[in-house]
């Protein structure tokens, strides 16, 4: 955001768009190595997560400290409330490390949209969500056909028990479309289009404040109060949203993987 | 900037957007590469470091609290039973004291009623040594009193009628015949006053 904001300083009032997510490159223009701003986002947060997490990792003692408390309360959260709940606890174990390292990432690359500096979601550029859905995707099927076989797990998902012959017409397709398309598509759409209205609600109101405090005149001005009042509100809300996107994701993850592993009724 | 200009950039950042709407849920390459690195890199710190720390730790610390637990629960076992120990100590101790004092009170009887045994034996045997005592003298006495009484007679008689007792043998026979008859009236006597 600081490069369209340096250029369109002149012009006043800087609206949000789609150009935001795509920064123009810095290294590597044109290829497939192309590094531009909302990668360099992405390596800082996962920087931050994974020298937050490992230094908590490195101090965990058995009698744990104040921060070894809100880590273990996080990995705690995860655990218990999203794998133990939805899975069940005999299953859930081996799905506790993809659905906490889920979170966690996903919390982080949330939370990098209201930085000050950062100011973008490293998940508000489609490549993070889709790669995240494929993980779980792939996830999800190996552990219904590790839990059932290929043969078993496929009918079984394509064609529902208790459900009258003809039935499968119509329904065979829809859960063709639900297990293997929708599902894995919706997890990343959902992720993505949440962070993108939020940056665009966020950047909207603050540009907004820029212009009415120091180029709006007279009376104008007093618009600026009421638009940095909904920017600060909206931070606060998209600190909710990036908690509650991470967990819908995990907990969808728990639930797909939980259809897939579970025994016949 | 002119209002020209400024049209003129709303509608090619308008364009920008009508051609970047599908962008936004395409993925580019780049963007696919960037991110599976990304996400590559948290999960291999996450998979191989982080998580099984915390997952040793806390494995250890509900050891610790189960051995903990465990601990507990045995001292207090072993602390009932020492109880139970000690109260069936305290109960045996009891029937032991309730037996001693039982005991000491029978052998108290028991020495009680030997002791009067033998005191009434013992006063029966000196009783019995007195009479025996008693008749012994007595039958001394009787028999020196027959004696003295003879002589006494004897020189009674003696001196009644002369020297015509000097002949010892007929002397004995007399008084002896003298006092047979004498004891022979008394007992009659006796038996008569009877």
């Amino acid at each position: 955001m600081i490069a369209p904001l340096a250029t369109e300083e002149e012009s006043g009032f800087h609206a949000p768009s789609i150009a935001d997510f795509f920064p123009a490159p810095v290294l590597f223009e044109g290829t497939f190595l192309e590094f531009n701003r909302l990668q360099l986002v992405r390596l800082i947060a996962a920087a931050v997560l994974i020298v937050l997490f490992v230094i908590a990792a490195k101090r965990a003692k058995l009698v744990p400290g104040r921060g070894q408390n809100v880590v273990e309360m996080l990995l705690d959260f995860v655990r218990v409330n999203v794998a133990e709940e939805i899975i069940g606890k005999a299953k859930a174990h081996k799905y506790v490390a993809l659905l906490t390292t889920l979170f966690l990432a996903i919390l982080a690359f949330n939370l990098t949209g209201i930085v000050p500096g950062l100011n973008i979601a490293g998940s508000s550029l489609i490549g993070i969500p889709v790669m995240l859905a494929l993980w779980v995707y792939v996830m999800y099927l190996g552990a219904g056909i590790k839990a059932h076989g290929v043969g078993h797990f496929l009918k079984m998902s394509l064609f529902p028990p208790g459900v009258p012959a003809f039935m499968y017409v119509l329904l065979t397709p829809i859960e063709f479309l639900t297990v293997f398309i929708l599902r894995p598509a919706t997890l990343a759409l959902r992720l993505m289009a949440n962070m993108v209205a939020g940056h665009l609600m966020l950047v909207l109101c603050f540009s907004a404040t820029q212009f009415f405090v120091f180029e709006a005149t007279g009376g104008m001005k007093a618009f600026g109060a009421l638009t940095f009042v909904s920017g600060f509100a909206l931070t606060l809300f998209e600190v909710f949203v990036a908690a509650l996107q991470a967990y819908i994701f995990v907990v969808l993850t728990a639930v797909y993987i939980s259809l897939s592993v579970e025994d016949e009724h | 900037m002119s209002a020209a200009a400024t049209a003129a950039s709303l509608v090619s950042a308008a364009e920008e957007g009508t051609i970047e709407g599908t962008r936004l849920l395409l993925p580019a390459l780049y963007d696919i590469f960037w991110s599976t690195i990304v996400l590559a890199i948290i999960a291999f710190a996450f998979y191989k470091y982080v998580l099984p720390k915390f997952q040793a730790v806390l494995d250890k610390r509900t050891e610790l609290i189960q051995g903990g637990i465990a601990k507990a629960e045995s001292a207090q076992a072993e602390a009932a039973a020492a109880l139970a120990e000690y109260h069936q100590q305290l109960q045996d101790a009891r029937t032991e004291a309730a037996r001693i004092r039982e005991d000491a009170r029978t052998e108290a009887g028991q020495i009680v009623a030997e002791s009067r045994t033998k005191a009434q034996e013992e006063a029966a045997r000196i009783v019995e040594t007195a009479h025996r005592q008693i008749e012994a003298e007595r039958q001394q006495a009787s028999v020196s009193l027959r004696a003295d009484v003879g002589s006494l007679a004897t020189q009674l008689a003696s001196k009644i009628v002369g020297e015509s007792l000097e002949d010892t043998a007929r002397q004995s026979r007399v008084v002896d015949r003298f006092l047979d008859e004498l004891e022979a009236s008394t007992t009659a006597n006796a038996g008569k006053g009877n």
